[in-house]
């Protein structure tokens, strides 16, 4: 699977983006988080405050409870300040 | 419809001309100029950076062009958003609706600046006189996005 990161949470893990295999019995946005929570500090930092994430799997906004699979591109980032 | 998420600058007029190119029909033209200001809150703000999400930005900004589309009778409608590194003064985001009544374009055009605060993929860092920060997300935006539901 595919994750690209944006502004504050890509500077929190300290990568724009990077591939990883799905864990079995991660299935859904919302467990991924929770997997890459623990990958180490810096994405248990990115990840701390649920809402102040959003995400996008293949450039469609979804929620936490949206299904993954490893040929996704799932993007997270925090809330948009555009404009 | 013309949506562009762009480094450079835009023009203004040359963007109005290519809207009114060819054609009498039109009897109002909106414009909005979002600029970087010098100020937030009590701090300075040396530089702004702006963030984006290539593909999904110009995504997300043709969605909310069409939305706009069906909710009032406009002939067209360009929205530009620029990314990358910009100083106090320059031009952040230009919305041009045109209509053949003014009623549409006006409200066409801040219908589009409120759902893009909230919906289109860009993220701004302050470089200030004291230290960097990301915006936080307002969440009156969100409200001023809601009252169009």
């Amino acid at each position: 699977m595919n994750l690209v990161y944006f502004a504050l949470i890509r500077e929190n893990i300290g990568k724009s983006s990077q591939s990883i295999d799905l864990p079995e019995g991660v299935t859904t946005t919302g467990e991924l988080i929770d997997h890459l929570s623990t990958l180490g500090d810096n994405y248990n930092a990115a990840f701390a405050q649920s809402d102040l994430i959003r995400i996008a799997v293949n450039q469609e906004y979804v929620g936490l409870d949206h299904p993954v699979t490893d040929r996704d591109e799932v993007a997270i980032f925090p809330p948009m300040t555009g404009g | 419809m013309r949506i562009s998420a762009q480094a450079e600058d835009f023009d203004i007029s040359a963007e109005i001309e290519l809207l009114k190119e060819n054609r009498t029909d039109l009897g109002a033209i909106a414009t909005f100029t979002g600029l970087v200001r010098d100020i937030h809150g009590d701090k300075q703000i040396k530089k702004m950076t702006l963030e984006h999400f290539p593909g999904m930005a110009e995504q997300e900004l043709g969605k909310i062009g069409f939305e706009a589309s069906a909710r009032w009778p406009l002939e067209d409608l360009t929205i530009i958003h620029r990314y990358g590194e910009l100083l106090p003064g320059d031009n952040i985001v230009l919305v041009i609706t045109t209509s053949h009544h003014r009623e549409a374009a006006f409200e066409a055009a801040q219908f589009i600046m409120d759902y893009l605060k909230t919906n289109a993929p860009f993220w701004k860092k302050e470089e200030t006189t004291e230290g960097d920060h990301w915006v936080a997300a307002k969440t009156d935006d969100d409200d001023k996005k809601d009252r169009w539901k």
